[in-house]
């Protein structure tokens, strides 16, 4: 689904994003962890093909294409996703509105999952606005169940929600990467960022990666990473010799 | 060129259209009465509703001679060169519109200005909702495809009467080289409701106005929208002043203005005059190609307990909402479009849905037309 070669990031001048190799196969969840402002939003925010950043060095692959120059509408179109940590704010513009044109139409559907995610009120909602932090991530899942990426970034998706939406969310999520399907006929795939782990509770995780200044510190089982990290942080991972 | 527009069905296909753009229904579908000028004749003045008059402004004068009583009462005749020409006609034209007691209208009534022929047009209009009455009018004022000049200068004088809710939608589709100055007043009392809205997506050389409501009943509301885009050479200047006069007066102004490339000078006048009344005015702007949106909110309190606000913001669409939609896959021009039609989308509180759809409407066809 996706490779990343020895990719160099740059903000303003200053790498951020230091010879980083990931792979991701089809139907394959990847976590990824690491202090803040290590550098896991930029690493999404590369991938998704956001400006403001600079590839100097390296490749991104995508279902077998060179995506490392494309805009980003075009990756999203070739199927990729992302649920934002902080999306903007769109006064003015309603969710519905939204809704409308990235389903192509499609109201039913709108209605549908608008009412599976408790969202069915905030359609005449401008985007974003006023929204709390669990509106927030259940409006950026809504868009994402319109969309029906194949590869789906997730940029801390249970930052900021309570007990009672974080099943509704994670079950919303978990079946953005084809949790519900068997595991032979899984096809999507899935990048997610967290914290907690909360979110592992309902989509069980195939990888897990350490991320500490710019660099991967470690890759391996998600449950024994988060173990390690919540018994002794981040330290232990910045003293670990092992990578 | 035609020889005689006799009604507005003999407009040609063009002609309708252009129309259609300014809310106006040739088949008076949805309506409930019409007034029709073409240049400086009256085609047309009929209303289908009970207790409610459309009349053009010449024969109501004869009429009823009470209607002297509110002639001229408003706007004064020597406010400036325009309000002097019109008061200098001998024969004045225009409408009147007078909803009775407790009379109202289920679909608005409409009034078509139509600019074919003349230099200038002039109109003197009197709009009347007696104590409980409730009026909504859509003017719909264009000028012909073919005429490429010309001004237009119109009086309206509106009468807001106890409990009584007047509507007033004015969707402009002029040409490039037509200058127009509209000059209009709101009296409103006791639990009236005036909203005003005005909308103009399309070019125009010089529109200047600043229409003023006087609130001089208590719990008295008057609530001013404009929704606007200026096109390279085009020039506006829109303003609107609403005087809080009695406890309980509450006034909005409401502008979401596009530029791309024309000027647009935004003016908001609220003036507190007596305690317990509250007034607000927002304006936002997008210059979306170099051109001009200049913001004068002027708020003035003259008492204790009158509460007043602004709030005015001038910029550009940020490149992260544009990228944010590009992530769910919506190319750049598509993501900026939908952005800009969010923004000029406003829900006008209070307003008949057939209204605000021919508000949306107008919208549409500028989003069509790539702003
Ligand atoms: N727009 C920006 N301008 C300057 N520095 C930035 C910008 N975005 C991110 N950074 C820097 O890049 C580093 C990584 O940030 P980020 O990817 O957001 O971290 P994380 O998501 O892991 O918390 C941080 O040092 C951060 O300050
Ligand atoms: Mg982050």
């Amino acid at each position: 689904m996706l490779d990343i070669e020895d990719l160099h990031v740059e903000i303003g001048g200053k790498e951020v994003l230091h010879d980083i190799n990931l792979h991701i196969g089809e139907g394959e969840t990847h976590v990824l962890m690491g202090p803040n402002g290590s550098g896991k939003t930029t690493l999404l925010r590369a991938i998704m093909g956001f400006a403001g950043l600079t590839l100097t060095e390296g490749r991104i692959t995508f279902k077998g294409h060179d995506i490392t120059r494309i805009p980003l509408h075009e990756r999203a179109k070739m199927g990729m996703g992302m649920l934002f940590q902080r999306p903007p704010t769109i006064a003015g513009l309603k969710l519905g509105k939204l809704l409308e044109v990235t389903s192509g139409g499609d109201l039913k559907k709108v209605e549908e999952y608008s009412q599976y995610l408790h969202m069915d009120n905030f359609l005449d909602r401008s985007i974003n606005l006023g929204f709390s932090g669990g509106e927030i991530k259940r409006s950026e899942v809504l868009q994402l169940m319109i969309q029906k990426p194949d590869f789906v970034m997730l940029d801390e998706p249970e930052s900021g929600v309570d007990l009672e939406n974080i099943s509704l969310i994670g079950n919303a999520i978990a079946k953005l990467v084809d949790k519900d399907v068997h595991i032979v006929n899984r096809k999507k795939s899935g990048l997610v960022i967290t914290h907690t782990g909360y979110i592992l509770d309902y989509l069980d995780a195939d990888f897990g990666h350490v991320m500490c200044d710019g660099v991967f510190r470690c890759h391996g089982n998600p449950r024994e990473i988060l173990k390690v990290i919540k018994t002794s942080g981040y330290k232990e991972c910045l003293a670990c010799q092992k990578i | 060129m035609p020889e005689n527009i006799e009604q507005m069905e003999d407009l040609s296909s063009t002609e309708k259209d252009r129309l259609a753009q300014t809310g106006l229904e040739v088949e008076m579908k949805n309506r409930s009465g019409s007034f029709f000028q073409v240049d400086q004749d009256i085609r047309q003045a009929a209303s289908l509703e009970k207790g409610i008059e459309v009349l053009a402004i010449g024969e109501a004068l004869r009429k009823y001679d009470w209607l002297k009583d509110h002639y001229w009462k408003l706007v004064p005749r020597d406010k400036d060169q325009y309000t002097k020409f019109v008061a200098d006609q001998p024969d004045p034209r225009g409408f009147v519109i007078i909803a009775r007691k407790g009379s109202r209208t289920v679909y608005p009534l409409q009034a078509c200005l139509f600019l074919s022929k003349t230099p200038v047009q002039h109109v003197h209009n009197l709009i009347i909702a007696e104590e409980g009455a409730e009026l909504h009018i859509i003017s719909g004022c264009a000028s012909a495809s073919y005429t490429k000049t010309g001004s237009h200068v119109g009086v309206s004088e509106f009468y807001v009467g106890k409990g009584a809710r007047v509507t007033s939608t004015m969707i402009h589709n002029w040409g490039e080289e037509i200058s127009v100055f509209p000059r209009s007043a709101a009296l409103v009392e006791e639990d009236g409701v005036f909203l005003s809205n005005y909308v103009c997506m399309q070019p125009v050389r010089k529109v200047q106005m600043a229409p003023v409501a006087y609130l001089k009943g208590k719990n008295a509301i008057a609530r001013f929208s404009s929704i606007t885009v200026t096109t390279p050479g085009s020039y506006m200047d829109l303003g609107s002043v609403v005087h809080l006069s009695a406890e309980g007066a509450s006034a909005e102004l409401l502008t979401r203005a596009i530029t791309t490339g024309g000027t647009l000078i935004s003016r908001g006048m609220i003036e507190g005059e007596v305690g317990h009344t509250k007034g607000h005015i927002e304006c936002k702007g997008l210059i979306l190609r170099d051109g001009v949106i200049h913001a004068i909110p002027e708020i003035k309190g003259n008492v204790v307990d009158t509460e007043l606000s602004h709030e005015a913001a001038v910029g550009k669409i940020a490149r992260d909402e544009i990228e944010y939609l590009m992530s769910r896959g919506l190319d750049e021009g598509v993501a900026t479009a939908t952005i800009i039609r969010g923004f000029l989308d406003v829900k006008i509180a209070g307003l008949p849905d057939v209204l605000q759809k021919q508000i949306d409407a107008a919208i549409d066809a500028a989003e069509k037309s790539g702003f």
